[in-house]
């Protein structure tokens, strides 16, 4: 049954690699391997991250991983107003794509139009933000007043959910896009492999919000690492 | 390009460029592939499948399709968006009356409260979440309850 319905959520059959009656089940996860392209796993820190806003519905929730059926749907249903957002979709616009991307986010005025493409909100406007991956793929001086910029437009009190990857040695990591399949489970589609502007060990991840007042860690068995930031 | 306000009572599709305010209260508006809508809208039901630039509001859905490239604020009690599509702004879902009363059909029944008993001793109320900090977001949350 859930998996009739990740299938419905996706608008396509998925790619899989066996026929196991257990692909999707939230309580059997499956190990990703290099074949495997979508699969459905429990998310403790998104559980974490939807426990501590419920209370808050009808404030406004800020999504920067782009519009998708199954997040609107889930959001809205919760009865939170969701602003929503293409980070990575605004990346590649002001900065470009390829070699040069990377160099391109120390150029102060394609920082300034990344800015005011994708940040400009009031302060204190969201209870809370959900960054997928995004920070992975800013380089240090653009991250941090990314995370700057994140302070002044949440609410004090509000959660953020991010995910980094593990694995720092590979020059290369999958860029998914994730879907709420329900409060405590994602769906991930590897759609391909690109660079990161940054790697994260456990303590550049605390430095990065140390005017946070606290991040807390959930590891994954599929080489991410989750996060939840109370601002 | 056509500046300027449109109001119509029967469906229409644009394919070209619009600049002003577009109302079809009770039809169907669709944003062509070559349309460029810059304008706020209204309409029963909307279908982007070129750009929109300005606030959009359907009474009935909203339908945002690959390739599609919509930035303002959406008010609609349905929406359907296509993966591709590029959407920058709020989503405000208006619950039609149909659906809250749907909704509350779907909702258990709240148990009725235990009565009263006079003989036990009072207990102070246990403590919730909100409201046991000082933080702007409890502060927000109680405001909203009250």
């Amino acid at each position: 049954m859930f998996g009739e319905r990740l299938r419905a959520m996706l608008g396509e059959p998925s790619v899989r690699r066996s026929a196991s009656p257990h692909e999707f089940s939230t309580t059997n996860p499956v190990r990703p391997t290099r074949v495997e392209r979508v699969y459905c796993r429990p998310s403790h820190a998104l559980s974490q991250f939807f426990s501590s806003t419920s209370e808050l519905n009808g404030f406004p929730l800020l999504d920067l991983a782009g519009a998708n059926q199954a997040n609107i749907s889930f959001i809205t249903e919760m009865g939170f107003r969701l602003y929503s957002d293409d980070t990575m979709r605004v990346l590649e616009m002001a900065f470009g794509r390829g070699p040069d991307a990377l160099e391109n986010q120390s150029d102060p005025d394609r920082v300034d139009r990344f800015m005011a493409a994708t940040l400009d909100y009031h302060d204190n406007q969201f209870c809370g933000a959900l960054l997928w991956d995004v920070l992975q793929f800013l380089a240090p001086p653009l991250l941090q007043e990314a995370v700057d910029q994140l302070y002044r437009i949440l609410m004090p009190g509000a959660y953020m959910f991010a995910i980094f990857h593990v694995n720092e040695r590979r020059p290369e990591v999958s860029l998914y896009s994730y879907r709420i399949a329900d409060a405590k489970s994602l769906v991930l589609s590897a759609r391909n492999e690109t660079r990161p502007a940054n790697y994260f060990t456990n303590s550049a991840i605390e430095k990065l919000f140390r005017r946070y007042h606290y991040v807390k860690f959930f590891l994954t068995r599929d080489n991410l690492r989750e996060i939840i930031v109370r601002r | 390009m056509v500046k300027g306000q449109i109001h119509s009572r029967e469906d229409l599709t644009i394919d070209g460029e619009v600049e002003g305010t577009v109302e079809l209260a009770e039809h169907r508006l669709t944003v062509g592939p070559n349309g460029r809508v810059q304008a706020s809208v209204k309409a029963r039901e909307i279908i982007v499948l070129g750009a929109v630039h300005g606030n959009v509001e359907a009474t009935d859905k909203i339908d945002i399709r690959k390739d599609a490239k919509l930035i303002g604020d959406i008010k609609t009690a349905r929406i359907v968006i296509e993966d591709g599509a590029y959407f920058k702004g709020s989503i405000d879902i208006v619950r039609g009356e149909a659906a809250k009363a749907a909704a509350a059909e779907k909702r258990p029944p709240q148990p009725a409260p235990a009565p009263v008993q006079s003989s036990l001793p009072q207990t102070s109320p246990t403590p919730t979440a909100v409201g046991t900090t000082a933080s702007g977001i409890d502060r927000a949350a109680n405001d909203a309850k009250r």
